[in-house]
This record gives C-alpha cells, sequence and structure tokens, in this order.
C-alpha cells in the first residue's frame, strides 16, 4: 500500500517556468524531502489575512527523488482563485504550505516492469510527465508510450523535453494530436483523439501495455477510455484522473 | 500562515449556505472515479442486499421503481469541492431495508458498483432518512458519468462515499474498508472535520 502524509508543511518556491501559454512549473523545496510515486499529487493552501482558506490539488511533475525539490505545473483557470495568485502573485521566495504525497491509484510505482502506455489531454500530461521521467531516471528497457492531445504545439506541457527524450530513448516513444492547430515539427494528428490514434500509440508501443493511466478531463478521459477499449486494451488495466465538471 | 499577497475571492465568504472548512463552491460536479465510466443500461440493472457472502433481496429497475421515491435537497461535499442545494429523487436505504423485511444484522454496510468499486459506510450515517439510493438529478435522469443509471447519495459525508453505478448493499461484520479507504482516503469521511485522508 502506498504511503501518504497528511501534514500540512511549509514549503518555498525556488524556481517559476513558463511551460505553456497557460500553463506555469512552480518548483517548491521541501525542508524534509520525501519521495513520492509517481502519479501522485499534493494539496496546496493559500490562506487571507481574514482567515479565509483556499485547498486545491496539484499533480508533481517531478521523478520521485529525495533531491528535496518538488515540481508542480499549474494550468491557469479563468476565475480560478488559486491558479490566478499562481500566475500573477507567486514569486521565487514565497512560502506556501502543502501537505502529500496524496493520491493511491493512479500512481506507478517505479518497480512495476511491462509495457506502459499513458494518454494525457492538456494539463492532464503533467502527473504522466512524472511517470515519463521515472522510466527515464530509472533507465531500465521499459517500453513507455506517451499520447498527448493538446490544442496547439505551443500548448504542448514540457513539449521540448518530451521531444527530447524520444530522441534519446528507445523504449519511449511520443504520439502527438493537435486539435486546433497545423503547424509544428514533428509528425502529429491534427484531430481529437479517436480509435485510430490510440492505435498508432498502441503500434508504436511494440508490445501491449500492462498499465493505462489516462489523466485530462473528464470528457477528454471518457473519450479516450472509450477508445482504448475498442482497441481491446481491458477496462482493469485502465487506471483514469479526471478534473473538471 | 498567511499567504503573501492573496486575498480569496470576495463570493467565497459571502455565501448563504455555510460549507465546510477548506471546501469551496464549484458549478459543476467534480469527478472522483478511479477507472473506465461504466455503461449501465436499465434493462440490466440489478441492485442487490447481501449480509456477508449471502444475497438477501435482489431489485430490477422496475422493481426499484415501485418503491417510493423520496427527494433531497442538501450540499455535499467532495473531497474539497462543495455543491450548493442540489436536488436528488430516489430511494431510501430505510425503505430499502423496510421491503428487504429485515432488521439490520450488523452496524456497518459496504456499498459496492457495477465497476467494482466499494466504499464503506456506517448503518447510523444511511438510516433515518440520512441516505438514498438516487436516480434522479434536478428531475432528470441521473448522467452516467455521474453515476448514473443509479448512485449512493450520503450528502452528510465527504461525496466519495457516494458510490457511483452502485448495484448493492452488503452487511459486514466489521468496519470494512472500501477501495478509496484503502488508497488512503478516511475510513468516515466527515467533511466538518475535514476527514480526507487516513491521517486526518
Amino acid at each position: 500500500m502506498i504511503e501518504i502524509s497528511s501534514v500540512w508543511r511549509t514549503v518555498s518556491i525556488t524556481a517559476v517556468h513558463r511551460q505553456t501559454r497557460t500553463i506555469k512549473s512552480f518548483f517548491l523545496a521541501l525542508s524534509e524531502p520525501f519521495l513520492h510515486v509517481a502519479g501522485q499529487f499534493i494539496d496546496v493552501r493559500l490562506t487571507a489575512p481574514n482567515g479565509y482558506q483556499a485547498v486545491r490539488s496539484y499533480s508533481i511533475a517531478s521523478a520521485p527523488s529525495i533531491n528535496g525539490i518538488l515540481e508542480i505545473a499549474i494550468d491557469k483557470l479563468e476565475s480560478g482563485e488559486v491558479s490566478s495568485f499562481f500566475h500573477d502573485v507567486a514569486q521565487v521566495g514565497d512560502l506556501i504550505e502543502i501537505r502529500g504525497p496524496l493520491g493511491g491509484h493512479f500512481t506507478l510505482e517505479a518497480d512495476v516492469i511491462g509495457p506502459v502506455l499513458l494518454v494525457g489531454g492538456g494539463s492532464g500530461t503533467v502527473p504522466l510527465m512524472a511517470m515519463v521521467r521515472q522510466r527515464v531516471a530509472v533507465g531500465r528497457d521499459q517500453a513507455i508510450g506517451l499520447l498527448v492531445s493538446a490544442r496547439t504545439w505551443d500548448d504542448v506541457v514540457f513539449r521540448d523535453e518530451l521531444v527530447s527524450i524520444e530522441k534519446t530513448t528507445s523504449d519511449f516513444t511520443l504520439t502527438l494530436t493537435l486539435t486546433r492547430s497545423t503547424a509544428g515539427e514533428l509528425e502529429y494528428f491534427n484531430r481529437r483523439i479517436d480509435a485510430a490514434m490510440v492505435k498508432v500509440a498502441l503500434d508504436r508501443l511494440k508490445i501491449f501495455p500492462e498499465h493505462v493511466y489516462v489523466c485530462g478531463s473528464n470528457h477528454f478521459v471518457n473519450s479516450a477510455v472509450e477508445h482504448l477499449l475498442e482497441s481491446d486494451v481491458s477496462s482493469s488495466s485502465i487506471r483514469t484522473e479526471r478534473f473538471g465538471g | 500562515m498567511i499567504t503573501r499577497g492573496f486575498s480569496g475571492k470576495s463570493t467565497d465568504n459571502n455565501l448563504i449556505n455555510p460549507i465546510p472548512p477548506g471546501q469551496h463552491v464549484v458549478e459543476g460536479f467534480p469527478v472522483l472515479t478511479a477507472g473506465p465510466t461504466p455503461r449501465v443500461e436499465t434493462e440490466d440493472w440489478k441492485f442487490t442486499l447481501k449480509v456477508g457472502p449471502k444475497p438477501l433481496k435482489v431489485w430490477s429497475w422496475q422493481d426499484f421503481q415501485a418503491l417510493p421515491q423520496t427527494k433531497m435537497t442538501r450540499d455535499h461535499c467532495v473531497t474539497s469541492w462543495s455543491k450548493l442545494g442540489t436536488a436528488w429523487e430516489g430511494v431510501l436505504i430505510d425503505d430499502i431495508l423496510a421491503d428487504a423485511g429485515i432488521a439490520p444484522p450488523s452496524e456497518f454496510l459496504l456499498a459496492h458498483s457495477f465497476d467494482g468499486y466499494s466504499t464503506n459506510v456506517p448503518l447510523a450515517d444511511m438510516v433515518l432518512g440520512k441516505a438514498m439510493v438516487a436516480m434522479k438529478f434536478n428531475g432528470e435522469p441521473l448522467p452516467r458519468d455521474h453515476g448514473g443509471p443509479a448512485r449512493l447519495f450520503v450528502p452528510h459525508l465527504y461525496f466519495w462515499k457516494s458510490a457511483k453505478w452502485v448495484n448493492g448493499l452488503q452487511f459486514t461484520n466489521r468496519d470494512e474498508p472500501g477501495f478509496w479507504e484503502l488508497r488512503g482516503y478516511h475510513i468516515y469521511g466527515d467533511p466538518w472535520k475535514e476527514q480526507r485522508y487516513s491521517h486526518d
């Protein structure tokens, strides 16, 4: 069973990187490092001077590490009070409260072997990035495929790193679809996720996946899962994480 | 600890209805689902009441429509989300037990779902009008994404206790943790005490 921690702790923001038009990465320094499991998330708590508190959950993008630095990537939502704070107010040196790691289901343990397919829509790629980075860091011959759906080439979160990993790691394949654009540098699809695209991602993996992780909006996850099931992926091998209404 | 530069949304401080600490209001439904959304047709739908491994009574969708239908308007919560003033309609757990004609053989229930997931809820939190098997939301059939055709509805506990695609209740001898509870979620899940995780 995966360990979780629900104790609030104060961390400092050590770096902020813009990833896409709407997504920024925040690097958090932990005074006491913890080892999370790829796919887990943390809760972030902000407190106003009048005592009002807002708590949101954000997936961890960094691979498990004892270096004490955690990367979370936050999509700016319209009228999102917490994501707006991070995008418009938060600076290097600011202190925030977090608890975690949390989540005991949408997780890929480092010692899990066998082929894995990851399917991400938009910022749903964030927890999958931790899984990709973990497998690259572990460096064993384990096939891992990532199918990403994003609006445009510039909306692909962690794009340059993913392209670079695909070039240097034979076990990793990246399948990309851009739903609102025709510009880009790679071969990719220009439509919403469908069965043919899922089949390409499965074929590139070469071995049929034992574990499939799907993360994104509820609508995206439902659509992706439907096409995975059509492609003979068993329901019991699919884990999902959904956000939005 | 006050967060530098954070004031929060002013509307959140002026709610008509109280919401538990750490919660905030959302317009749509948030989703806590571990796997694929099951497709359950009402003609295939069954609801089984069990005592331990032993089935006591099985209802079809038609059987269930013939039971007394009750409306509940409550606030409810899921992890750190809340939704206020939603109207639910379905069959109270009291009416299910009455139709089965049994006296509860234990104090603990485990709710089961078509997709194989489960969650535990004490009997005391299910009876006396506190919980139902909901089949309608705001007068409409419950959408599949939100647990349709039927989900458990236990509005005073965190929303993962309101099992989607529910297909049965099982009396257990002790408080058996369900799917989410085995994965770090709180065994009881009282939003007013912020019982989200095992150690809260």
